[in-house]
């Protein structure tokens, strides 16, 4: 047994017990968590398989971000676990189903004609300075430049439609621009009027109209 | 490998336009609501600067540039010119109406460009990849356009059918072109069809291939039995949405078809295959699109069935497989978006705050209102009817002489007799401009440019129905030199 395939089991069977974790964990943050492990263990067997760069954006995306995204909901939500956990065996024999369709299905590709081991042979072992990330960039920024940029205006598009649909002002905000609040000067809020002075009443005045 | 000048010089409209775009995103910014015109005169210097590169750097032969991801034929810049003028007009007809309704902001005008952009990338894409990232861009932009005005609940339910329909549209041509990539081992358009042409493609998984293209394309294009969206998003949509969802994206999607069908798998038994599918589409649509249409009695859902038979016969010009047959479909679909233009802006045209020309009764009588407005409505009726001398004639006319030649007569007389059906109730609206009482007697209020422009597009539905010569040797050398 080779190191690599030592690492290889090891690494699999990490990733088979946190996946099974990941949906027998009683708190759903422990199951996300999970989910974490698993997406690394899946990261060092890509590495393994000389994927490094999809290896890293695994981590990265998934790991990064989108998984922090959803601890960060699970946290939020005020989730009730015992709502969460009801029923959980009655959905066994549909999963079994489906489990053994899709393993059903894996065999007749794996054992059919197209993708059989004997049709798909090793691929040639790469130089040692052979770089993933570099050959990606290179064809991303030379071969596919233009559907590249494309792509980057079809996102750019995404945010501008997403801003256009939901950017609302509220109408009853009391919020105060302090720029405006600072130029303000004093004749746009005083106002100074000359009137006819009036003549103060007098104490006896006052009385008289007090016992009316 | 390394890009050079020569990769840019083809392309060189679409950097103008992109950076302009942002320019525009940029500069809306600093402008106040009152001063928003400035934002509309920019857009459309951008579409007039994009109008003269282009016809300054169209050549009669074919460039490729990035790689063979980009191709620059007569046939794209003729169709890139038709889709400048379109945007530009419909922009000049909406202005009036988006301002009434809240809408007339940055982002209507960065959208329609966007979409414009996305039209310009299909037009000229020469790789299934690009066809894909141009559908998309212009997709996405038409979902946020149809959105756009946000009071409306009906806007809403439009945009959300449109976008759930249109996903599953691009699924499934995405499917499409998986397989045809595995049949073949190439998403470049001469690649595949050479592939094809040499025989050494699968041919079950391409003919898988086939359908799932085919059905997305009908999808995009709104032919039956993938028209359900159609009618709900016309009368949904803005009316200027519904407008620029009518005219341009049609000339964009008869490129995708030509690229799609006719460059990559237009060879041998394939050509036979997808014929009999577009027969059926073709057939249907016409059936369904103008009986439906009789029974409505909103504007724009008529016209949103219009549209489904008008797709109808311009897949029959596709379908006759061959040169002449092309050049009258992209006849057709020029002189659809021209009378889409003149019918839609008429509706804009009696709109106004608070109120929507779209049923039929708003029609009525509007010969005693303005005898000029109720001519033009009339030629343009004309010529989506197909009646002579207005241009839908000489376009159907084309389309049908190119599929009898094909030797499909019985279908010629299908498509005839389904356009007698039609011509039903494009008549009812000139009986109701000019043979009934208005109902509504408010005067008709616009700009001048809208008066001028409406003007001119209905005078041209006549004029190049007389003269129709020129704008048949444009199609036709057009496609000649890029097929």
């Amino acid at each position: 047994m080779t190191y690599s395939s030592i690492v290889f089991y090891a690494f699999s069977l990490i990733l088979v017990a946190s996946a099974l974790r990941v949906i027998t964990a009683r708190n759903p943050v422990h199951a996300a968590l999970f989910l974490v492990l698993s997406f690394v263990t899946a990261a060092g067997l890509w590495l393994l398989l000389e994927a490094e760069f999809l290896a890293i954006a695994l981590v990265l995306v998934y790991v990064g971000a989108v998984m922090v995204l959803f601890l960060f909901v699970v946290m939020m939500l005020d989730i009730n676990l015992d709502r969460l956990r009801e029923g959980y065996w009655d959905y066994l024999v549909p999963a079994l189903v489906v489990a053994f369709a899709m393993l059903a299905e894996m065999a007749a590709v794996l054992w059919g004609k197209y993708f059989s081991l004997g049709s798909m042979p090793p691929p040639a072992p790469l130089p040692a300075n052979y770089s993933n990330t570099r050959e990606l960039g290179r064809l991303l920024y030379t071969d596919y430049v233009y559907p590249f940029e494309i792509a980057a205006v079809i996102l750019l598009v995404a945010i501008v439609a997403a801003i256009a649909l939901t950017l609302r002002r509220r109408k009853d905000s009391k919020y105060v621009d302090p720029a405006r609040q600072v130029v303000v000067r004093r004749r746009d809020r005083v106002r100074i009027v000359s009137m006819a002075a009036e003549k103060p009443r007098t104490a006896v005045q006052e009385t008289e109209e007090v016992t009316g | 490998m390394i890009l050079t000048s020569a990769d840019f010089l083809p392309v060189w409209p679409e950097v103008l336009l992109l950076v302009m775009v942002c320019v525009i995103l940029i500069a809306d910014l600093f402008l106040r609501d009152e001063q928003r015109g400035g934002t509309y005169a920019l857009t459309l210097l951008t579409l007039a600067a994009c109008a003269l590169v282009t016809a300054a750097s169209s050549r009669t032969d074919v460039s490729f540039a990035f790689h063979g991801m980009f191709v620059d034929d007569p046939m794209s810049d003729t169709l890139k010119m038709m889709v400048y003028i379109s945007v530009a007009a419909m922009l000049v007809y909406s202005r009036g109406y988006v301002r009434l309704r809240g809408m007339y902001r940055g982002e209507f005008f960065t959208l329609s460009l966007f979409a414009t952009l996305g039209m310009m990338v299909m037009i000229s894409a020469n790789h299934f990849l690009m066809l894909y990232l141009g559908l998309e861009l212009l997709s996405l932009s038409l979902y946020a356009l149809v959105a756009l005005h946000r009071e409306s609940a009906d806007s809403t339910e439009a945009a959300m059918k449109y976008f759930v329909l249109g996903a599953l549209a691009s699924g499934m041509l995405l499917y499409g072109m998986s397989m045809i990539y595995g049949a073949t081992g190439s998403l470049e358009i001469p690649r595949v069809a050479d592939r094809i042409a040499t025989g050494s493609a699968n041919m079950t998984i391409l003919l898988f291939g086939l359908v799932f293209v085919v059905a997305g394309l009908a999808f995009k294009l709104g032919a039956v039995p993938f028209h359900m969206w159609v009618p709900d998003v016309y009368q949904g949509a803005p009316t200027s949405v519904a407008l620029f969802i009518s005219t341009a994206p049609k000339l964009a999607a008869f490129a995708f078809a030509i690229r799609m069908l006719v460059q990559s798998l237009g060879h041998g038994s394939l050509l036979i295959e997808w014929q009999q599918m577009l027969i059926l589409l073709a057939i249907l649509s016409m059936a369904v699109g103008n009986i439906t249409a009789i029974a409505q009695t909103n504007l724009k859902r008529m016209l949103a069935y219009s549209t489904i038979s008008h797709m109808g016969f311009l897949l029959l010009g596709i379908l006759s497989g061959t040169v002449s047959g092309y050049s009258s479909a992209m006849f057709y679909v020029a002189v659809y978006a021209l009378t889409g233009l003149g019918t839609f802006g008429m509706i804009l045209l009696l709109s106004r705050e608070g109120f929507e020309a779209d049923r039929l009764e708003d029609f009525k009588g509007l010969n005693r209102r303005s005898p000029w407005y109720a001519f033009l409505m009339l030629l343009l009726m004309f010529s989506m009817a197909g009646i002579p001398p207005t241009v839908g004639f000489y376009a159907k006319l084309s389309v049908l002489d190119a599929v009898v030649q094909a030797g499909y007569t019985w279908l010629a007389v299908l498509a005839v007799v389904f356009s007698l059906i039609g011509a039903f109730y494009y008549l009812r609206i000139v009986r109701l401009m000019y043979f009934d009482e208005p109902v509504d007697t408010t005067p008709i209020q616009s700009d001048f440019g809208v008066r001028v422009l409406l003007s001119i597009n209905g005078i041209a539905a006549l004029v190049v129905g007389i003269v129709p010569g020129w704008l048949m040797t444009i199609c036709q050398r057009a496609m000649q030199a890029t097929l």
